[in-house]
Order: structure tokens, then sequence, then C-alpha cells
């Protein structure tokens, strides 16, 4: 197996599914049109975007005129969380949040907070997850948004949505959820979920990148973020990306009709890697809410050693994996998320994420263990961490 | 992350890992929370390092810097390996992403305090603790074996 990539870090990105792919290359070379031209084959790209938003709709709980296409799920965060500020300063300026938000949502906030709003973050428990308590705590009359992840990117903890959205609505306070990590597995129906706002990012189940979806509540008030032509019926301004939306769809699509295979699937997958794992190597610790999390995340940390130097040997054998958010490994600090459940840092430093996907097997799994046991155990033997815990241990 | 071909290699086989018993001069810098620490093992005969050891918790760059600073300094004076800098450790791996830069400035300090311990332990200097220092930085190896944060 060392001469293959093996594959586990599905929730950085995927790969598209040839379905989807097969879906989005008439868009590239025949039906190149502008969808708002006249002709024929504008025509033809008018239908696809259409029939895209109404698939998009069905399999969200939506109405199509609810569904808004944009460039990526960053996209539809920041659209969700400025457009609200902006349309509803009048009001108040006062916006809450959690502390294991991704970047994607918690930078906008900064953002307004530079614009002079204030920002409150409601902490998480141990396991990651929020109270719907400390949201309704932290409301105040001048609160406009509230916006917490329906699933985390690291953790894969999943939210008590429905409850906070709840909240929300008993305070007539507008609620947004990004759910880039839950979207194609878990599922998602917004009227029930009882939420205003909603992004998701088309690259996590198996679409293209650069395509992202907003579904905006019908009644919901926010300004646009991107200004120019009227496409999107005036609120997001751009050329359509036709094969981007046409291929997303049918990635949504996909993901909505296999979601209880594929839940099946990778929640096994996990169980059997978390299981190999805390049987083949001492001091380990599971990240995260044992059952509420994502089917395929797993996040472990192992004491005495470091994540970065575990996830170049496990590359070295052909297994890819993250440490942390892909977007943070340019930082040498850990996990604000991990840092938010209580890890102390060095342990924060020795966590590793594992996002298993539709195409790995078993036998790659037990190849993961089988490696993770060995790596572990070579860093541990050049740890002075480790040198100091044994001869505490054999001090006693 | 890019590594160089040599950073890879002396992450992937590290030379001079583990400790060294009857050591004459030990050194621990960095701490857990930044998330490196080194810690060196200094033979020395007649004024030359005759065998160094080292063990990191820490990156890629952090044990690669570790190996190769351990390397660069065996069979050398101590005045030699006094003068090694972190350039030369950078240099002699091919250089690290900018990020990592401080994993090489660790190898020069775990040099140093190991040096510096040598010295404390056969009498060769004063106490060399600054006013005001709480040993927290570890780096100049005074605290060594006291406690602290």
């Amino acid at each position: 197996m060392q001469n293959q990539v093996i594959y586990f870090d599905h929730a950085a990105t995927t790969y598209v599914k040839p379905e989807v792919l097969e879906a989005m290359l008439p868009y590239f070379t025949q039906e190149y049109g502008n969808a708002s031209s006249v002709y024929s084959i504008g025509r033809s790209n008018r239908k696809a975007i259409e029939d895209a938003r109404e698939t998009v709709a069905r399999c969200i709980g939506a109405m199509p005129t609810e569904i808004y296409f944009t460039g990526s799920g960053t996209e539809a965060d920041n659209w969700a969380i400025k457009g609200t500020a902006l349309a509803h300063s009048s009001k108040g300026k006062h916006i809450i949040t959690s502390t294991i938000e991704h970047p994607a949502v918690l930078a906008p906030c900064e953002f307004l907070q530079k614009q002079g709003y204030e920002i409150t973050y409601v902490p998480v428990d141990k396991d990651g997850i929020v109270n719907p308590e400390d949201v309704e705590k932290a409301i105040r009359p001048d609160t406009i948004l509230v916006t917490i992840m329906m699933a985390n990117n690291e953790i894969g903890t999943i939210q008590p949505i429905k409850e906070i959205a709840q909240i929300c609505k008993k305070h007539g306070i507008i609620f947004h959820t990004d759910a880039v990590q839950a979207a194609g597995n878990i599922p998602i129906d917004v009227k029930d979920l009882g939420v205003d706002l909603l992004s998701i990012s088309g690259h996590k189940f198996y679409g293209p990148k650069g395509t992202g979806v907003l579904y905006i509540r019908k009644g919901v008030k926010i300004e646009n973020l991107i200004h120019g032509g009227h496409q999107e019926r005036n609120r997001r301004a751009g050329t359509e990306n036709v094969p981007g939306i046409v291929g997303l769809a049918k990635a949504l699509e996909l993901a909505t009709q296999n979601l209880d295979v594929h839940y099946e699937k990778l929640y096994k997958l996990r169980e059997r890697a978390l299981k190999g794992i805390f049987d083949k190597i001492p001091h380990v610790r599971l990240n995260g809410h044992r059952e509420k999390r994502l089917p395929g995340n797993l996040n472990v940390s192992f004491s005495f050693v470091e994540g970065e130097s575990i996830l170049l040997m496990l590359d070295m054998k052909g297994i890819k994996a993250s440490s942390g958010s892909a977007c943070t490994s340019g930082s040498l600090d850990p996990s604000h998320i991990l840092l938010a459940i209580g890890l102390p840092h060095e342990l924060a430093h020795g966590s590793i994420r594992l996002t298993f996907g539709e195409a790995n097997t078993e036998e790659e799994v037990d190849y993961l263990v089988d490696c993770l046991a060995e790596i572990v155990d070579k860093l541990r033997r050049m740890s002075p961490l480790y040198e100091d815990f044994i001869k505490g241990e054999c001090g006693k | 992350m890019m590594y160089s071909e040599k950073v890879m290699d002396h992450f992937m086989n590290p030379r001079n890992v583990g400790e060294i018993e009857d050591a004459d001069g030990v050194g621990q810098v960095g701490n857990a929370k930044c998330g490196d620490i080194m810690k060196m093992y200094l033979k020395i005969e007649d004024g030359v390092i005759v065998d160094a050891k080292f063990k990191t918790f820490g990156c890629g760059a952090a044990v690669a810097s570790s190996s190769m600073a351990t390397e660069m300094i065996k069979g050398k004076t101590i005045k030699e390996a006094e003068q090694i800098t972190n350039k030369d450790v950078l240099e002699a791996l091919g250089g690290l992403p900018p990020v990592k830069i401080h994993c090489s400035v660790l190898a020069q300090e775990a040099i140093a305090a190991a040096l510096e311990d040598y010295r404390r332990r056969n009498g060769l200097v004063e106490d060399t603790r600054y006013e005001g220092c709480n040993g927290c930085c570890g780096g100049c190896g005074a605290y060594q074996n006291e406690e602290h944060e």
C-alpha cells in the first residue's frame, strides 16, 4: 500500500465524482453561452442554472427562490454575516458566534468588529458543543445576528442548531449556520432546523471547488455583498459559473440520495480506526464528542509527540491526513478549536485529524492504524517529554 | 509545508537520537506550549566534543535541526562548537521555510545550553544569570536543574 495515495482528508476537500464531472463537461465546451443572453445556448444555460437551483432547494427543504449560488462556502459565510450586519445596523451592532467557528466566519466577525460592531463568542464544553442557554444569555436588545456552525471542521461535533434557531426566533434575531462540513454527511432540512441563513460549499461532498450556496429564508433581509450585474435575481453579481453550479447540484443530489449508505460506511470506517488506534497506541485522547459528530471525522491527540511530525511520516507512507485545519498549517499556533475544548498546548500540538470518504476501505484503515502505531512509537522514542514521563513512572 | 530533501532525510533518518548516560553536559531549550523542546547530551574529552545525542519533541524542522546540529558539533572543540550559529545549521539543511527558522535557532541554543551545563559542572563559570532573569526562556541553561515554568 506504500506506493498508493491513501486519502483521509475529506474534510479539507473531496475528489469530484465521475457522474458529477460528466454533468459539468458540456457546459465548458458546448453550452458555453452566457446565461443572460437571448440566443439558444444562453437560454439552455439559464435552464441548467434554474434546474440546479430546484435540485439544491429540494435537497435542503427550501424553495428555489431561497437558493443563491456563490463562489465558495467562504463567500456564503461572508455574505450572510456582513450582509446581515449592514442591513440591520439601525437595530443594533451586536453579533453572537462561537469560539470554534471556521475562519470564514471568525474573520468577517473580526472585520465587523473593526467597523464598530461588537462580537460575543459563546464557549463550548469539553466535547466542543455549544450550550443553547449560553446563546440565549448572550442575547441583548441590540443583537442582530447569531452565527453558529452546524458541524465543526476539525473535531466534527454537531451543534444543537434546532434549539439555537428556536431561541433566535423567539427573540426575533437572524440565525445563520455554516453547514459547509455538515452538507452531504448528515441530513439538512432548513424548515425543520428553523434557520434563516445557511452556507454550503460544493467541494466538501464530491462536487467542484469554487462553488457555494447561501440559503436565504424568504422574508429575511440582508444586503448584497458583490455588486455588478443582475445575476442571481440582483442579489449576487458576476456571470454564473454554470459548470460549477450544475456540478454542485448534481453532487448534492447524489449525496442526499445516498445519505444513509454514506453515513453507515463512514461511521464504520471511523469506528474501526478509533478502535484500532486505542487498542494499539497508549496515551491517546479522542477530541470532540464521542457520538454527536460527523460520521467520517476522527480527531485524536497523541501525548509526547508533535502533529506535523506524524503527518510527515504518514505522508512518506502514502497516507494523507491533516493536523487541525489545513487553513492554519502555515501558522505555528495550535488550533483555536482544540484550545477552546480545553486541551493543553502540548496535546493540541500532538493532534491529527482523519476524515474518511466513500472510496476508503477497511484495508486502508488497518494500514493507517499499523503505520500510526509505528510512527508514534518512533517519535516517542526521540521525545524528551516521553523520556521525562517514563522516568517519572519508574520513580513512582 | 515544503521541506528540502536534506531536511526530510534528517527528519526521516535522524542521526544521534538518544541519551548519553554519563553525559558531561546536558541542555534543554524550548517549551511544550510552543510545540518544540530540544534536549542535547554532550560527551566532552580534553575540550573536544566526542559524542552528541539529542531528543526532540517538535515538528519535522525541529527534528532535522537537532540531527544536523549534533552532526556538526561532533569532533569539534568547545570553542569551534560555540561558533556554530543557526545560519550554519540552516545552510547545512538547505534552508527551512520562514515559519520554521526558529527551529534552527533552538538548535544553536541547545548546543549553548549543553556547553553551559558542562562549564558549570566543571566550575568553569560564575553564575551567568542576568539581573531579573526568572529562568523562563531556558535559553541560557542557567536554570537547567531548577523548577520553573
